[in-house]
């Protein structure tokens, strides 16, 4: 049990000794985007290795920090050396590379880096590795954290995400985990604590932006007995930044909630978290099962009389459910459906009591300004946005991944430094924010600093952090369908403007890009993206319309080809495009061969040709094809075309 | 987070003109009541409001700010200006009227509504033909007055739609006909499907009713099962 900051210390040191032992470690990250790499079979390895050399050598499980287009990442940690990182580690390396290290040597093959100190920004302290007397491989291979897609970014959320063990409170513990609880507690009344985070200038990171102070200021005023609730329903296509902290550092999700329970006078919490998501719960279960254990979570904390315990509640998938008053009935057991009340959550909320709801991403910075204070955090960041955002930065960029940048970094620093730009030297289209109903934002506004009110001036919002990076080959209308089609299916049904304005915007999307479409549709979609802004019961159909509206504001010109010259300009719409197989064709039949449904022909050494009514226009041929023999037109030259 | 801060009477104004409403009454039930026209599809008074149709916005003003909100929960608070048909709102009701008539062209109700605000023909395809408006009325008197909950909303999205639970003939129904009553669109049906008793049919299942527990007048051997379309 931890009643003191003396017992806080001793659990600190063994927790030291477990994130540097005195022999040999081996962590592997095992995040879900790591095990879906294959990190679960480095793992074995690394174990069996470390089974025949003995001494105590161990293995260890982290988080993802963040470099999910370099998994499975493989971390070694000798005494004497610094932390070096392999990458793309495949199973039968690992006994080279390990034998290697344990005689003092280093494999270069896979070496990505090495990390030269660790930023513990919960106690204002770096945790220095060795750097002298080390073999010449570490001494001449780049610092982890000065690569160009670690360089701008500053882990603050992530602090501790594949650092430590995340199924370790010790290890949480030694990075300075629940010193921000105690300090709380100890020494700061609760309107303190909100006055902190008000000054702070922490605001929503689930996408409202809202501030977090202020909210916490109204549920503390409100009478009755007050809930705190972890909103973890995330749900947006391509984004796993909450995902990730709960895999990664379940504790700091939890210290932020018992630092907001006691803000406000809360006894009792919940985190609502995608049962989609079973790592992040079990890590999660575990890390609640710890707290408990040693008395951080429960009746009397740290001797102080506040009590504080913490339920989970696993969500059925219902991407609605992310909307805080859905997410409430949810909890209490009724459909995931918005509620109609104007009264707000901070009075009513969950079993009509007053509640605070703040997103996974928003409770882990917490701790930390707890610690360092308002001060601090406001001075990382823009003065209106503070602190630090986190991107899951995916689609057509170089380098996907997991990016926490100070708030007011620019687009093209994030695509470009970071995302190390387009693969394959294409071009730059649009850059999709804010998950389904954020918007796309075009090349022109490349150097737009990322921060919450500069992206809803774009049309956009920040969301929960979701960026899509979009090329010269995606078309804008089929985006917005896509986006669209998600939300039809997501959409609870209640009220009419959300339920039928997605279905017929849907309709009329899906006609545009059949070359269906008329002029008039654009305006028709408009006037019925502005109605469901203006009339929606809640946020998601408020904002459903966004991708329709966004990418008519800066893509007009690509809905207008579609509609006039019935031709889809990024060649994707398959109604309105067609391949071609032309005289550079070797008669390979490599084509004939992969083709799904044998639409192409051909003898060996003849020029082949693709049978135009059989072809679904997959575009298997043009990718195969080692002779550029293969046209994708961007409007239907084939005359039986559903679009002619 | 400002209204609650007074008790008793309100006084504020509707369209200019000064009312009278009280603490936890909310402007649809004061404008009903003072005589001012805001269509409802989803409201009934003997129901909690559900505010899904969207047909009852009105524009709130209240010190500097003006919104839209949804009359039907909206509570009234004193000095607040409300305006019951300004352009914005009439052309959101004009929004949803158009897509209901996509959705319900057959619905007498929604064609007329439709008609008072200029609206004969939906610019929208057709992609469902179903008089099933959603409004939840059968879902609510069925659950809120009668306390059966026989029926229920199943599905989300654009695939809702109103049935017994699990999609099977509900034992909870009783036959009262209640939900036939209530539907604004005469979607619901009654219709005998056997002898002597009383049957509702909903889209697609008919519903048997057992035996009324208080008279017994009713074949006690009733057996419930799913009926024809």
């Amino acid at each position: 049990m931890i009643k003191s900051l003396a017992d806080l210390e001793k659990v600190a040191s063994e927790g030291e000794r477990r994130i540097h032992p005195p022999h040999l470690k081996v962590m592997v990250g095992a995040a879900t985007c790591g095990i879906a790499s294959g990190a679960k079979d480095v793992i074995h390895a690394v174990e069996e290795t470390l089974k025949q050399f003995g001494n105590g050598a161990a293995s260890a499980r982290t988080g993802c920090i963040g470099m999910c287009y370099e998994e499975p990442l493989m971390d070694i940690l000798k005494p004497g050396w610094p932390r070096i990182t392999y990458s793309h580690v495949k199973p039968e390396q690992v006994a080279e590379i390990l034998s290697a290290v344990k005689e003092g040597k280093v494999v270069k093959e896979g070496l990505l880096g090495k990390i030269e100190e660790i930023e513990d920004y919960t106690r204002n302290t770096r945790y220095r590795y060795p750097l002298e007397n080390v073999p010449p491989e570490i001494a001449a291979v780049e610092n982890l954290f000065g690569l160009e897609f670690t360089a701008k970014q500053q882990h603050i959320a992530m602090r501790n995400c594949g650092i430590i063990d995340p199924e370790s409170i010790e290890e949480y513990i030694a990075r300075g985990g629940y010193r921000g609880l105690y300090r709380v507690l100890t020494e700061m009344k609760p309107d303190e604590v909100i006055d902190m985070v008000d000054a702070s200038g922490l605001r929503g990171r689930g996408g409202g932006g809202f501030g977090t102070g202020r909210k916490w200021r109204y549920c503390k005023a409100a009478e009755g007995y007050r809930y705190v609730i972890c909103n973890a329903d995330e749900g947006d296509p391509g984004a796993y930044m909450d995902r990730s902290l709960l895999e990664g550092d379940p504790h700091s999700i939890l210290e932020g909630m018992l630092i907001g329970a006691f803000a406000i006078g809360s006894q009792q919490g919940y985190v609502y978290v995608r049962a989609e998501y079973p790592l992040a719960v079990k890590r999660l279960e575990k890390a609640i099962d710890d707290a408990r254990v040693h008395g951080l979570l429960g009746s009397d904390i740290f001797g102080t009389g506040f009590n504080f315990d913490l339920r989970i509640v696993k969500g059925g998938g219902a991407f609605v459910c992310g909307e805080s008053t859905a997410l409430m009935a949810s909890i209490e057991g009724k459909p995931g459906e918005p509620r109609a009340k104007y009264v707000h959550t901070v009075e009513k909320g969950l079993w009509n009591q007053p509640t605070t709801l703040n997103n996974v991403e928003t409770w882990a910075n917490v701790p930390v300004i707890a610690v360092r204070g308002a001060e601090w955090f406001a001075s990382i960041g823009n003065p209106e946005s503070t602190g630090t955002k986190i991107f899951s930065l995916v689609g057509k960029v170089n380098r996907a991944g997991l990016v926490e940048v100070p708030m007011g970094i620019t687009l093209r620093e994030i695509i470009y430094d970071i995302g190390g730009g387009i693969p394959e030297g294409k071009k730059f289209k649009a850059v999709q924010t804010g998950g389904p109903s954020g918007g796309c934002i075009p090349a022109n506004l490349l150097d737009l600093e990322v921060d919450f009110d500069r992206l809803w001036e774009a049309g956009s919002m920040m969301g929960s952090g979701g960026m899509i990076v979009m090329d010269s080959e995606t078309c804008m209308v089929d985006v917005a369908k896509f986006f669209t089609e998600f939300l039809k299916d997501e959409s609870c049904g209640k009220c009419v403007p959300c339920r039928e304005g997605l279905s017929q915007t849907h309709e009329i999307l899906k006609r545009i890009t059949e070359g269906e479409g008329q002029e008039s549709d654009l305006d028709l979609l408009e006037e019925l993206g502005k109605a469901m802004q203006d009339s929606s019961l809640c946020a998601l159909g408020g904002s459903a319309p966004n991708p329709v509206l966004s990418t008519l504001r800066f893509f007009r010109d690509e809905y207008l080809e579609h509609i006039k010259n019935k031709r889809c300009p990024a060649g994707v719409c398959t109604a309105l495009i067609n391949f071609e197989i032309n005289e550079n064709c070797t008669g390979c039949t490599l084509c004939v061969r992969n083709c799904p449904v044998d639409a192409i022909t051909g003898e060996r050494k003849q020029v082949h040709v693709i049978d135009q009514d059989a072809c679904i226009k997959c575009g298997v041929c043009l990718d195969v094809c080692k002779f550029d023999a293969v046209t994708r037109n961007t409007r239907n030259t084939h005359s039986g075309g559903k679009s002619q | 987070m400002s209204h609650a801060d007074w008790e008793g009477q309100a006084k504020f104004t509707i369209d200019g003109r000064e009312v009278v409403g009280y603490k936890g009454e909310t402007i649809l039930e004061v404008a009903r009541r003072e005589g001012f026209d805001i269509p409802t599809l989803c409201y009934h008074e003997a129901l909690e409001p559900y505010a899904a149709c969207r047909l009852c916005l009105v524009e709130v003003t209240t010190g500097r700010r003006t919104k839209l909100v949804t009359s039907c929960i909206y509570e009234v608070a004193p000095d607040i200006e409300v305006k019951t048909s300004t352009e914005r709102v009439i052309r959101n009701r004009k929004a949803v009227l158009e897509l209901l008539l996509a959705r319900a062209p057959d619905a007498s109700l929604i064609q007329k509504l439709a008609r008072e605000y200029g609206i004969e023909k939906s610019r929208y395809p057709l992609v469902l033909n179903d008089k099933c408006i959603l409004c939840g009325l059968c879902v609510r008197a069925c659950h809120e007055i009668i306390g059966a909950s026989a029926i229920g909303f199943i599905d989300r999205g654009t695939e809702r739609h109103v049935g017994p639970p699990i999609e099977r003939l509900s034992e909870r129904c009783i036959g009262c006909g209640t939900c036939v009553y209530i539907c604004p669109t005469a979607a619901i049906t009654l219709k005998d499907v056997s002898k002597p008793m009383p049957g509702v049919h909903k889209h697609p299942y008919d519903y048997e009713a057992p035996d009324c527990s208080i008279c017994g007048e009713m074949n006690l051997e009733s057996e419930s099962k799913v009926g024809e379309k």
